[in-house]
């Protein structure tokens, strides 16, 4: 019952103009811009909504690509502890006195090999992803702390701080142009690829899309690399513009990415989703954390919302429904 | 339901026989630990963990996860606390009755979400684990209560010691065996690890499988609202990040205790087990002249290395030919 719905959803979406649910995000978002400059003289002008990107950037260039695992099926929930531990190789490799290119590698490594991990894990192993990557947060998290203890890594040279601090070209920021990119690669592989198609399949039935050839492992586990380097990219970014390694850095970041996720439409069993419900949300976010910013309202209030609208998100489709087949 | 006995034993097995190995290297290299207040200790300090973990289990039985018992241990352990300190002539006793009470009203959202909106539990427990965190902080304003705006009864109350154990410990073994009785011998009890099991099969029984899922996400909230006043009155303080992720602690108790993340599978003894040998690793460390913050990285190893182990078991032959199907190269 719940597989042919969500074959038949994502016949629907193969080509999606703007379906139903990304228009009410982006209304949402609207809304919330609207109000954000109604309430507050200093919100509408070119440097506010520019200072607002890292708001999102950091954690929306992660959320993308987490978007196409968790169409194929899977999740990924150790993408913060893949932060700290990449964070924590870049400093190490900082303190060694490296310039800015192997800092970078390192990051990118560390994410690779992690990302690698975890697919080896549930594609070779057969461990539930849920699972495997709660055991891999801790293992990733626990290693950062197990080498770092309570200090805090500052020597970074000064070409580094361009990552998270620069401006590309006006006030278009590095960290916004890296989101708008991994965006567009996204968005591109899903919606445009052989690879984007059969990422749906495996999504929406494994069993079918193995005995139609496609190699369900590869891609999964593909897909767990790409999710682990992004979480580097990411590590890239926040490290940049903190300008230190701490290994507490991006604590409890993957709840807030795994509810961009899902608030973008994205079926958490998988076959259902698109990149521009995937922006949306994360605008959303992002700009709603930013207007309880200038208002002085407390982040963690601000968790109360997004709670609400998680489960609003798959509880009202499931209602309106039942009340029209009535 | 008929397998159960067959698989899960050597498991639960040779995790304790690891668990008493690990226990007895550690007293035979470090004497002076050898003792039975060591032990005492170590239940007493690890009896938190197993409470949460009996009613998370209670969940997973069901297919389900209930990520918010962390976030509920810490709102109802803040507004226990300002209970007491607002009213603090009643003494423990209205706080015992309120905590499980509490604390299955919020597990009942949980279970409502699941069983009447069809939301998946994952992402039910997620949004509650927000709200009921933001609730915190809302309630408490931010502030901490500390031990000294607490009334002396509640904060005696666990840590009392009676025949030889702090009442928190005996708790934690009653609270464990009165969940593994229900779930044998309770018809509530064997509908939620039926449809857990196989939710087809179930429903041609007649079990209302929502129904066991809204169930055992109120046992596990009561647990979760018993372990907030717990933990409050253990560590003499309340404030919003009390507990921070330690829902994923829980899970990994579980899941090294062999439950199955499929549903269907799992003991209590196995979950005890499963807590008992996080618990020994902890308190291993610094004996070892390992920092604490090697504790994290550890116990991830043994969660890693617990899950493989787990899933290379053999478990029942129509899930495993489906997963081995979907997941090959």
């Amino acid at each position: 019952m719940n597989t042919s719905s969500s074959v038949a959803a994502h016949g629907r979406r193969a080509t999606p103009p703007l379906p139903a649910w990304e228009s009410a995000l982006a209304v949402a978002l609207l809304a919330v811009l609207a109000l954000n400059s109604a309430l507050s003289p200093y919100f509408l002008n070119a440097e506010t909504l520019s200072d607002a990107t890292w708001q999102f950037a950091e954690k929306g260039v992660i959320a993308l690509p987490l978007a196409l695992l968790v169409i194929s099926g899977e999740i990924d929930i150790s993408v913060a502890g893949i932060i700290a531990l990449a964070s924590v190789a870049m400093g190490l490799a900082a303190q060694a006195g490296c310039d800015t290119p192997v800092i970078l590698a390192a990051a990118l490594t560390t994410g690779a090999l992690a990302g690698a991990l975890n697919g080896f894990l549930v594609t070779v192993c057969g461990v539930s992803s849920i699972v495997a990557t709660i055991g891999t947060m801790s293992l990733f998290r626990g290693g950062a702390y197990a080498i770092l203890g309570d200090r805090a890594i500052k020597q970074y040279p000064e070409s580094f701080a361009f990552f998270g601090q620069g401006y590309v070209v006006g006030l278009v920021s590095c960290e916004l142009l890296a989101f708008v990119a991994m965006a567009l690669l996204c968005a591109v592989v899903l919606h445009f690829t052989i690879a984007g198609r059969r990422i749906y399949a495996i999504g929406a039935n494994p069993m079918t899309a193995r005995f139609s050839g496609i190699h369900t492992g590869r891609h999964r586990f593909a897909l767990f690399v790409a999710v682990g380097m992004a979480s580097a990219v990411a590590a890239i970014l926040l490290t940049s513009r903190l300008g230190s390694t701490r290994p507490s850095i991006a604590q409890g970041w993957e709840l807030e990415i795994v509810s961009m996720v899902i608030l973008g439409g994205v079926a958490v069993d998988g076959g259902r989703g698109s990149i521009a419900g995937v922006v949306l949300a994360v605008l959303l976010m992002g700009f709603l954390s930013f207007g309880f910013g200038l208002l002085n309202i407390p982040g963690i209030v601000m968790s109360i919302f997004v709670g609400l609208l998680l489960i609003a998100v798959v509880a009202v489709p499931h209602l309106l429904s039942r009340w029209r087949n009535r | 339901m008929t397998f159960q006995p067959l698989t899960s034993p050597p498991r639960a097995t040779s995790l304790a026989l690891l668990t008493a190995a690990m226990l007895a290297g550690l007293m035979l290299a470090y004497p002076h630990t050898a003792s039975l207040s060591t032990l005492a200790a170590l239940l007493d300090d690890t009896a938190i963990l197993m409470l949460l973990a009996c009613g998370q289990m209670t969940v997973l039985l069901t297919r389900g996860v209930d990520l918010s018992v962390a976030a509920n241990v810490a709102l109802t352990g803040m507004a226990l606390a300002l209970f007491n300190r607002h009213w603090p002539q009643p003494g423990v006793w209205p706080v015992l009755l309120l905590a499980p009470l509490l604390g299955a009203l919020l597990g009942a959202v949980n279970g409502l979400l699941v069983w009447r909106l069809r939301v998946a539990p994952i992402v039910a427990t997620l949004g509650t684990l927000a709200i009921y965190r933001g609730l915190v902080f809302v309630l408490s304003e931010g502030a901490w209560i500390n031990s000294n705006q607490m009334s002396a009864g509640f904060l005696d109350f666990p840590r009392a010691s009676r025949l030889g154990l702090t009442t928190l410990s005996w708790l934690a073994l009653g609270g464990a065996a009165c969940i593994g009785l229900w779930l044998r011998y309770g018809e509530r009890g064997r509908n939620i690890r039926a449809a857990g099991d196989n939710p087809d099969a179930a429903l041609y029984a007649g079990i209302d499988v929502g129904r066991s899922q809204f169930h055992a996400f109120v046992v596990s909230g009561a647990l979760a609202g018993l372990c907030g006043y717990l933990w409050v009155a253990r560590f003499g303080v309340a404030y919003t990040d009390v507990a921070q992720g330690f829902e994923l602690q829980v899970i990994a108790a579980c899941v090294i205790g062999g439950v199955s993340i499929n549903g269907g599978v799992g003991t209590v003894a196995g979950v005890m087990l499963g807590c008992l040998f996080l618990g020994v690793l902890k308190n291993a460390l610094p004996l070892l002249g390992l920092s604490p913050f090697w504790q994290m990285a550890v116990s991830g190893l043994a969660l890693t290395i617990a899950v493989v182990v787990n899933a290379r078991a053999p478990s029942s032959g129509r899930r495993s030919f489906i997963e081995s199907r979907g997941s090959a190269s």
